[in-house]
């Protein structure tokens, strides 16, 4: 809790760092960039990510839903009940549902075959809210178990293969008033929006950003965003409508920007603005 | 949820008519092609005003949604029909006001699902691009608009000479794809996304030699 008040009390912080960060702007370019690293590394200490892994590691074990089950059997794609090394190689291809599946949408069949939820039920669910809440902590707990590892998403399977295709073409489709697409804000390297530096998600973006940072705890709104909720926070943005929860728009977005990231170390859960 | 699923039965059948036995082979741009269409419109839902049809694409959508550009010819037809449908400002009126002007830049809101159909939409121009040396928190996806009338020479812009830049930006402004068939930035006008009147204080921030733009 301690590690919690002080990154609390950082995170008051932020409007004084953006300002100084601000101030010197003109004087020297990349000394926003540098104000924003230096606060994100003040955090680090205290990320309330923390919370939300420990929240996930006994929803992992305690006995619940109708089966009255745990979720220690659950195959993240490395076998039954292994957890270490799982995250940097999802999404991918699940023999048991024939599908490829994300992280989130592989946490929901688990729910539903070994604890008896309704996986379609909790998918309906908003952010923030009854089993949605708990998925997100799992998935946060889950990415931590691969922190320090690199991306290394499989790509032998076919399905897994179509939909690294099928992802880069969602990721380049133009649509909505404003014309949009992925590629519009994370096609090109060293740009931003506002003060925001964004990823090029068309190649390795680097250790620790993109799709290696998230599930991430965001300061400026105090939640716990799983990379479901960047993509549906990243269409709302685009102007497009409703992406469903781990529909497989999200999931090719995933295979695609997860496979281009190959190499990049795995920092989530990390801690934003 | 969506089952991915339905989207490689869809590609089995495609394959199996195509005769082959195992290994099977990739399936083919074209069928991709299908396979996107085909979970675009299965994974997304009407919310608020952002509806389905928001992803039925029109020709510059569709020919610009790749990392490749489009043939020459493409690029020549949506320039042209995005030239040819410019409206221009009623009266000639170029320009309004750049206090107001200001404020549009500002403004990012607007047409997300969360939004009001009948609310005005912000310009979300410091989004992208610099443009008041004032604001330092601005994006860089698009030029830097900082001394945007002054480096055109643009003195007095109800003059004569000032008409050709005018005209310029107005077309930049209502439809961008007329000089960039694939440019980044949304079509204001024809989009219907800024009015006649905000266009106009758009234009005066970019060009009245007093708007802070040109200082």
């Amino acid at each position: 809790m301690k590690k919690w008040m002080i990154a609390a009390a950082a995170g008051s912080l932020l409007g004084c760092v953006t300002v100084c960060a601000l101030a010197q702007a003109s004087g020297a370019a990349k000394s926003t960039t540098e104000g924003i690293a230096e606060y994100r590394k003040m955090l680090e200490d205290g990320n309330p990510a923390e919370l939300y892994e420990a929240k996930g590691e006994a929803l992992w074990k305690q006995k619940r839903g109708p089966k009255n089950a745990s979720l220690e059997q659950c195959d993240l794609g490395k076998g039954p009940g292994v957890t270490k090394g799982a995250f940097v190689e999802l999404p991918r291809y699940f023999a048991d549902t024939k599908r490829v599946q994300d992280l989130e949408s592989r946490l929901l069949s688990c729910m539903q075959a070994l604890q008896g939820f309704d996986a379609a039920q909790i998918a309906k669910t908003a952010f923030g809210k009854g089993e949605m809440a708990n998925v997100t902590a799992l998935a946060t707990w889950l990415a931590g178990e691969s922190r320090g590892m690199r991306m290394n998403l499989p790509q032998s399977h076919e399905q897994e293969r179509a939909m690294y295709q099928i992802g880069k073409r969602a990721f380049y489709y133009r649509g909505g008033p404003m014309d949009f697409a992925c590629s519009t804000c994370h096609g090109e390297s060293g740009k931003r929006v506002r003060l925001q530096d964004l990823p090029n998600l068309t190649r390795n973006p680097g250790d620790g950003v993109g799709f290696a940072a998230w599930p991430a705890y965001r300061v400026s709104n105090g939640q716990m965003w799983s990379m479901q909720l960047r993509l549906n926070d990243c269409f709302r943005q685009q102007r497009f409508p409703y992406p469903g929860f781990a529909s497989d728009v999200t999931i090719a977005l995933g295979v695609y920007m997860g496979v281009n990231a190959k190499g990049a170390e795995s920092i989530a859960p990390a801690i934003k603005r | 949820m969506t089952m991915n699923n339905t989207l490689f039965s869809f590609a089995a059948v495609a394959l199996v008519v195509g005769g082959c036995a195992a290994p099977k082979p990739e399936p083919t741009a074209q069928q991709l092609d299908a396979m996107t269409q085909a979970m675009m419109k299965s994974s997304f839902s009407d919310k608020g005003i952002a509806k389905l049809d928001r992803l039925n694409q029109d020709l510059p959508q569709k020919a610009c949604s790749s990392d490749q550009m489009p043939a020459h010819a493409v690029v020549e037809q949506i320039q042209s029909q995005a030239l040819a449908s410019v409206q221009w400002p009623d009266g000639g009126r170029y320009l309004g006001d750049w206090k107001s002007g200001e404020k549009i830049a500002q403004s990012g809101r607007g047409q997300t699902w969360n939004d009001a159909a009948d609310r005005a939409n912000g310009g979300s121009c410091y989004n992208c691009h610099q443009i008041s040396k004032e604001e330092l928190s601005y994006g860089t996806i698009g030029p830097s608009l900082y001394h945007y009338g002054k480096t055109r020479g643009v003195s007095d812009p109800y003059s004569a000479a000032s008409a050709p830049i005018l005209q310029y930006t107005w077309v930049k402004l209502w439809n961008s794809k007329a000089y960039s068939a694939c440019s980044n930035m949304p079509r204001f006008g024809h989009e219907k996304l800024l009015t006649q009147d905000q266009l106009r204080d758009i234009m005066a921030l970019l060009l009245d030699p007093k708007s802070p733009v040109n200082q």
